[in-house]
């Protein structure tokens, strides 16, 4: 039986730490990349241990703690509800990148001439200190993991969760997406043509038609259960990868099985989520399926609000989640004007450089 | 009813041998890969030992029978070098209609490159063809190109046991039936980037190391790759494929304790151990030889001997560390470990735990000193420990023909 979505812990360029309410306004922003809206940390983490945590971290340890509060499993920093025991069955988290800051303060910290340096970066450059300071935080000693592969990082990590449902070896799964953005780095995979060489405003991200994806961060964190409770948005039904398709038409055969797989048809789904990131070339992708497959759906995109990451489908994962909560799908994600009564199935395809390609289901 | 996984092809490149049969050379010598550094570039080179693959990228591209290497890593040479040769040891036949997985585990990846080019990579456009190499990913994707891999691909980053959690979730994913097989491992090549990391924590031995010694002093590091396929058991059957062992148990469990240091009671160690059995149906005094972690630091040792001592009691299995003879391949240890447990099945071997001198005061057990042959061996396991208590455990056994 597919899990339910029943805490979600965002924080991204949009005011999303606050689960209480559903995207209220839309940033606008006119800038390199969309840099997430850092909420007050030391509400959430002891302040003397926050102080040697780097910021990716800090953005684990909270949005893992929202999504935990959210679901009722934590009490609030104020002190409100008591939460029923903090602790989940498994603990995954997907990253692209890992802390990109830390890690270039060692190579920065290396042209010194290699001296003893300070061990405090080397450890949290290790993609896995995201999971495993969460673990420490909440004491849990359960199965703990770590995926590091580009955009399929964060699928890496929901398959692995689903995986842990099938097996019945979890009723509660906490898994998360995360990835920051650095100057350096947004400087040096701008040179292999990653990112749009200038400025642009995020919600005329389309207008521009030009190469180049506006780059972005986040971190999200999903509290999954095999019950549902007062809080539960949506379950996760499915998550599928797939390395490396040639031919667009395998693409629509692909989506098609999925879906078939599931027992479900193009027709039934109320909303497909499309990851349309500004890169006029890799959009192209998108466009053949809104114009083919997609052609009579609600079509939503999102990445004009959090940017591009390894790891986005986790704000992709969260609105989903919210459209089927909320049935109300947000004017300023929608692509089309389909008219639609109930929000019922969500399909949510990404790609990133057409390489990797994934799908995620969900329904209410 | 799950289905029974296998282990058909073995892959290993380490300081000890290129290939398999000079990976086995060196075992029946109990020949050490520990030495000075000839190929990575650093002022540490004369004040520690390593255990580098003593190759050189150019030697190495022609290893992995390259025809275009451009922008390749040395983590993904090594990285397409074992799993190739995994890959051809188990005769696998092209790949469908059989579902296949790739899953391999690093966690520098292709930071030997970055970390030669970070300052052109900020200042000029000369080198930017490694600039989207030093992802984890990129060795991943490289070899699943070459093999054809496409059915599911991924990679696993959990510090030093990043490729024992690759072996473990290919066998969840066999077991579960949503892969027939997985080509499951890891890569590490040695970086002027942990090896100061290493050095900053002050946990990098002068001399090679001493797992379970009195006076052991740290760790030394090696670099090197190692991969296993593994199959359900019906498709290596109908493939006629030999079968080399069957993975029967694994286990993960966060130590939750601290980001680098052990809980001195071996608590994550205990239960990664325990739980591996448990999936396994198997009572530890079935396990006749564990495969330690065994780094050589202070801390690591004790926290695993009091495990082992805590889960296994009295009869305890024969124990060993084979990092000095491999050094601590970092996120390869857990897959070149696997290996090397699997050996002991394969060839009816228990390997030395070298290096070992003075008795541990806080363990009753001696770990094994000499390579020990013609024993019978049944069940083994293997564990491999990282940072942040990320600890998992391997079960492994010999499988009736």
């Amino acid at each position: 039986m597919a899990p339910f979505i029943n805490g979600i812990g965002l924080i991204s360029p949009q005011q999303t730490t606050n689960p209480g309410v559903f995207l209220p306004e839309v940033m606008e922003y006119a800038v390199d990349f969309l840099r997430a809206v850092d909420p007050n940390y030391k509400a959430y983490i002891n302040p003397l241990a926050a102080r040697r945590m780097s910021r990716l971290i800090k953005m684990g340890i909270t949005s893992a703690k929202i999504a935990l509060i959210d679901a009722g499993m934590l009490p609030s920093p104020k002190g409100e509800g008591s939460g029923v025991g903090s602790s989940p069955d498994a603990i995954i988290t997907g990253t692209g990148l890992g802390s990109v800051e830390d890690t270039e303060k060692i190579l920065t910290g290396m042209n010194a001439g290699e001296q003893l340096m300070n061990p405090t970066p080397f450890i949290q450059s290790t993609y896995n200190t995201i999971s495993s300071q969460i673990a420490i935080t909440l004491k849990c000693h359960n199965y703990n993991s770590t995926y590091v592969h580009r955009s399929f990082s964060f699928e890496s990590a929901l398959q692995d969760t689903l995986l842990q449902f099938a097996e019945g070896a979890a009723m509660t799964v906490l898994v998360g997406g995360i990835d920051e953005m650095t100057d350096n780095h947004l400087q040096i995979t701008r040179r292999a043509g990653h990112w749009k060489m200038s400025p642009v405003n995020n919600l005329q991200l389309l207008s521009t038609r030009t190469f180049g994806a506006l780059a972005g961060e986040g971190a999200a964190y999903f509290l999954l259960g095999n019950q549902s409770t007062a809080s539960t948005y949506a379950t996760l039904r499915d998550v599928k990868t797939i390395y490396k398709l040639e031919k667009p038409l395998k693409l629509e055969e692909a989506i098609h099985d999925f879906l078939s797989v599931n027992n479900l048809n193009v027709n039934q789904l109320d909303v497909v989520i499309l990851g349309y990131n500004g890169d006029f070339h890799f959009d192209a992708v998108y466009d053949q399926l809104g114009s083919g497959i997609f052609n009579g759906t609600q079509q939503v995109w999102y990445k004009h609000l959090c940017g591009e990451y390894y790891t986005s489908t986790g704000f992709a994962l969260w609105l989903g989640a919210n459209i089927l909560k909320h049935q109300m799908i947000p004017a300023a994600v929608k692509f089309n004007n389909m008219p639609s009564e109930r929000l019922q199935n969500i399909l949510i395809y990404n790609q990133y450089r057409n390489i990797n390609h994934s799908l995620l289901l969900l329904s209410r | 009813m799950a289905r029974r996984v296998v282990v058909t092809g073995i892959g290993i490149l380490s300081s000890i041998g290129r290939n398999l049969p000079e990976t086995i050379d060196s075992i029946l010598q109990s020949r050490s890969g520990i030495g000075k550094l000839q190929h990575l570039d650093t002022p540490h080179k004369k004040e520690f030992p390593f255990a580098e693959v003593p190759w050189s990228n150019d030697q190495l591209v022609e290893l992995a029978q390259l025809t275009d290497s451009e922008g390749y890593s040395r983590n993904a040479l090594l990285g397409v070098i074992a799993a190739r040769e995994a890959f051809h040891h188990a005769r696998l036949p092209h790949l469908p209609p059989l579902r296949t997985g790739l899953i391999s585990a690093t966690t520098v990846g292709g930071m030997d490159r970055c970390e030669l080019y970070f300052n052109d990579f900020l200042t000029n456009d000369s080198k930017n063809i490694y600039i989207d190499v030093y992802d984890c990913a990129d060795s991943t994707e490289k070899i699943a190109d070459i093999l054809h891999i496409r059915d599911y691909v991924t990679t696993i980053s959990t510090a030093c046991s990043s490729a024992a959690n690759a072996i473990l979730l290919g066998g969840r994913m066999i077991r579960s039936g949503q892969l027939d097989r997985v080509i499951a491992g890891g890569t590490e090549a040695l970086t002027t980037f942990h090896v100061n990391g290493f050095n900053a924590l002050k946990i990098l031995d002068k001399i090679p190391c001493r797992p379970f010694d009195a006076n052991r002093n740290g760790i030394t590091l090696g670099e090197g790759a190692a991969y296993l396929v593994l199959e359900a058991e019906e498709a290596a059957r109908a493939g006629k494929r030999e079968i080399l062992a069957e993975l029967t148990g694994y286990g993960n469990a966060c130590e939750a304790f601290h980001q680098t240091a052990s809980a001195p009671d071996g608590k994550g160690a205990f239960l990664a151990m325990e739980r591996a059995l448990q999936v396994s149906g198997t009572d530890p005094s079935e396990i006749d030889y564990i495969n330690a972690h065994g780094t050589g630091t202070d801390n690591n040792d004790i926290a695993e001997g009091v495990a082992i001592e805590r889960l296994f009691g009295k009869r305890i299995p024969k124990v060993s560390s084979t990092k000095p003879l491999t050094g601590h391949m970092t996120s390869a240890a857990g897959s070149v470990e696997a290996i090397l447990s699997i050996l002991c099945l394969t060839h009816r071997l228990i390997l030395p735990n070298l290096n070992f001198t003075t008795q541990m005061p806080e363990l009753n057990f001696t770990p094994v000193t000499t390579l020990i042959r013609d024993i019978d061996v049944k069940t083994v396991l293997s564990n491999s420990f990282g940072f942040g208590g990320n600890n998992t455990s391997l079960i492994f056994k010999k499988t009736p023909i």
